[in-house]
């Protein structure tokens, strides 16, 4: 196992604020919008820095989501910016029809997604919006898994022209993934070589795979670990490649297992190279309050649940063999 | 600049389209679509500065126009094939499989003359907001026009771009309510009554201006009275009193032609009230 080590953590929306930044810089057609939320979203730095470029548009998604489509008309390139509640489920229908439909290149900027909201509970951690999101055609879903990650695809999706997804979220997360690496929208990254079994995780479950990933070396287990910062589309080819080599598969996301990437995986899986796969994801349920640790270990999404899975999985592949 | 009669005769002509395209597949809504018949005559061909041959999405430097009760779409496809945005043989095709004039209007099958889609309810606005501020970005003073239903006003996110648009200032922006009274399930009155619509578009800020949509004269001058209310600060409005189905006698005035096409018969009563004026597509 390939090591990996941190010096320093920080909020995977920070590193959404500093790309937002950077791409303003870069791009002038690039506008804001948010809806009372700048300071969680890290937006104030856009906001300092272009001032005419940025709108604060109140308590009001959905009407945000329809400026957000309308100042594509004109060649504008809008990031909205909200928690992932209601950057989705809030407002479907805005974006289903004046984004998706109309084929407009917004850029729907999504944090606090997932358990790791903590402590405000259900109502706010969105356990189903990669399922909203990639059911909708066109539409480009992405969740990276660190600060340096999230960073490096805000600025990617700026130059994608069409609508996009980007899901990111509120705890201070390990920094792994080294500054320079490039994002290519759609490209699985291949963080560690292994055979007995392939393991995919998403966003703040990469950081967890790679804590199983050592314990299972320990244990003699060699799994192989991608990342899958893009959820659509799908990098089928690496999952395919993978898999023939390992011969079965985990997911680790933090999401429903119904309609996230586990849901995208075994699709493919069972049309190309049907071979056994366990999730790890939260199992047809509400969060709750309580400490991200404490969530990610009680919902099962912590590098335990990733191990006992492999486990699983791998007593599968052999009864399979035998 | 034509005349009024000659916009009535192309309104009527326009009429006769939409009665004819919700006949020929038996779907579609003639109601509304007959009652903004002048309205849309008067602000294609008389008010709007656009490039109907040179179709460009972004509508740069060009009057632009979103539909946001999308319902009413053959009268919008009407109006763009007779100013020259497609051909009018392409009207023939009106929500039958691969035709780019689907039931309600979307940019998915480009269609020239479409921005945005819309169907959905209470979208339009937002959209048209975002519209008009990406043209004060670009140093672009064109106007960018939209139109709503009454019934639409009962959807939530009108009120909330009602809001935005006087808070942010938006003068480049002439909204229009298509003030018929009537709704799918009834009299507005009845199902959701709007309350006083004068005065709520007044307490959220905008400037409010009414007429008489099936009078082409009064159309066309307060057209051109409410540009001069733009560029002032406020977003604009015009409460446009219509009568659904207006122009076919025995569809007038019922919300029972919101949704229906009419039979074989009924078409041929009211293309008799509706003479062919510049040409049956």
């Amino acid at each position: 196992m390939k090591k990996f080590t941190y010096t320093e953590k920080k909020d995977t929306r920070s590193g959404f604020g500093a790309g937002l930044l950077e791409a303003g810089k870069s791009n002038p057609n690039i506008v804001a919008l948010c809806a009372d939320l700048t300071g969680s979203l890290k937006m104030d730095a856009f906001e300092k820095a272009f001032p005419d470029r940025f709108f604060q548009c109140g308590i009001a998604e959905a009407n945000m989501m329809g400026i957000a489509a309308g100042m594509t008309i004109g060649g504008k390139i809008p990031f909205t910016g909200t928690f992932a509640n209601f950057s989705t489920g809030r407002v479907y229908d805005q974006i289903r029809q004046s984004i998706a439909y109309s084929g407009k290149n917004v850029k729907i900027c999504a944090s606090h997604a997932g358990l790791t909201l903590g402590e405000d509970g259900a109502t706010h951690q969105i356990l189903e919006d990669i399922g909203l999101m990639k059911m909708l055609p066109g539409m480009t879903v992405i969740n990276p898994c660190d600060y340096n990650q999230t960073k490096a695809a805000t600025i990617a999706i700026a130059k994608h022209i069409g609508p996009v997804y980007l899901r990111f979220g509120r705890p201070s997360w390990p920094i792994f993934i080294p500054e320079n690496t490039p994002f290519e929208i759609g490209k699985a990254l291949l963080l560690n070589e292994g055979s007995d079994v392939s393991i995919f995780a998403t966003g703040h479950l990469v950081w967890k795979a790679i804590e199983a990933g050592m314990a299972l070396a320990d244990m003699g287990i060699s799994a192989e670990i991608i990342n899958i910062h893009t959820i659509k589309p799908l990098d089928e080819k690496a999952v395919i490649q993978s898999v023939s080599k390992t011969g079965c598969a985990i997911t680790a996301e933090e999401h429903q297992i119904n309609g996230g990437l586990g849901d995208s995986i075994c699709q493919l899986l069972s049309r190309h190279l049907p071979s056994p796969v366990e999730m790890v994801g939260v199992k047809d349920t509400f969060g709750e309050s309580g400490t991200p640790d404490a969530l990610m270990t009680k919902y099962g999404l912590d590098s335990k649940n990733i191990v006992f899975a492999v486990e699983q999985v791998l007593q599968r592949k052999k009864e399979l063999a035998g | 600049m034509p005349t009024t009669e000659q916009l009535i005769k192309i309104s009527t002509q326009v009429r006769r389209d939409i009665v004819r395209m919700v006949h020929a597949h038996q779907s579609g809504h003639p109601g509304g679509s007959l009652g903004c018949a002048d309205f849309l005559t008067a602000l294609y061909f008389v008010i709007m500065k656009h490039n109907p041959t040179a179709f460009s999405m972004d509508g740069k430097n060009e009057d632009i126009f979103f539909l946001s009760n999308g319902h009413i779409s053959p009268l919008w496809y009407s109006v763009l094939a007779r100013s020259g945005y497609f051909d009018k043989k392409e009207l023939s095709t009106f929500r039958s499989i691969n035709s780019r004039l689907q039931g309600h209007p979307t940019t998915h099958e480009g269609l020239p003359g479409v921005r945005m889609s819309s169907g959905s309810l209470g979208q339009g606005l937002s959209v048209a907001i975002g519209a008009a501020q990406s043209k004060k970005l670009n140093n672009d003073s064109s106007i960018v026009y939209s139109l709503h239903g009454d019934g639409e006003l009962q959807e939530g996110q009108i009120w909330e771009a009602m809001m935005y648009a006087a808070a942010k200032k938006i003068d480049n922006l002439i909204a229009t309510v298509d003030y018929n009274g009537q709704q799918i399930d009834g009299a507005v009155n009845d199902v959701l009554s709007l309350g006083n619509l004068k005065a709520k578009w007044e307490a959220f800020g905008w400037d409010v201006l009414q007429m008489n949509g099936n009078d082409m004269k009064q159309v066309v001058e307060t057209l051109q009275n409410a540009l001069k209310h733009t560029g002032k600060g406020k977003p604009v409005v015009i409460l446009m009193t219509t009568v659904m189905g207006y122009g076919v006698d025995f569809m007038m005035g019922s919300h029972k032609w919101h949704g229906i096409a009419p039979n074989d018969e009924q078409l041929k009563q009211a293309l008799a009230q509706l003479p062919e004026t510049i040409g049956d597509y």
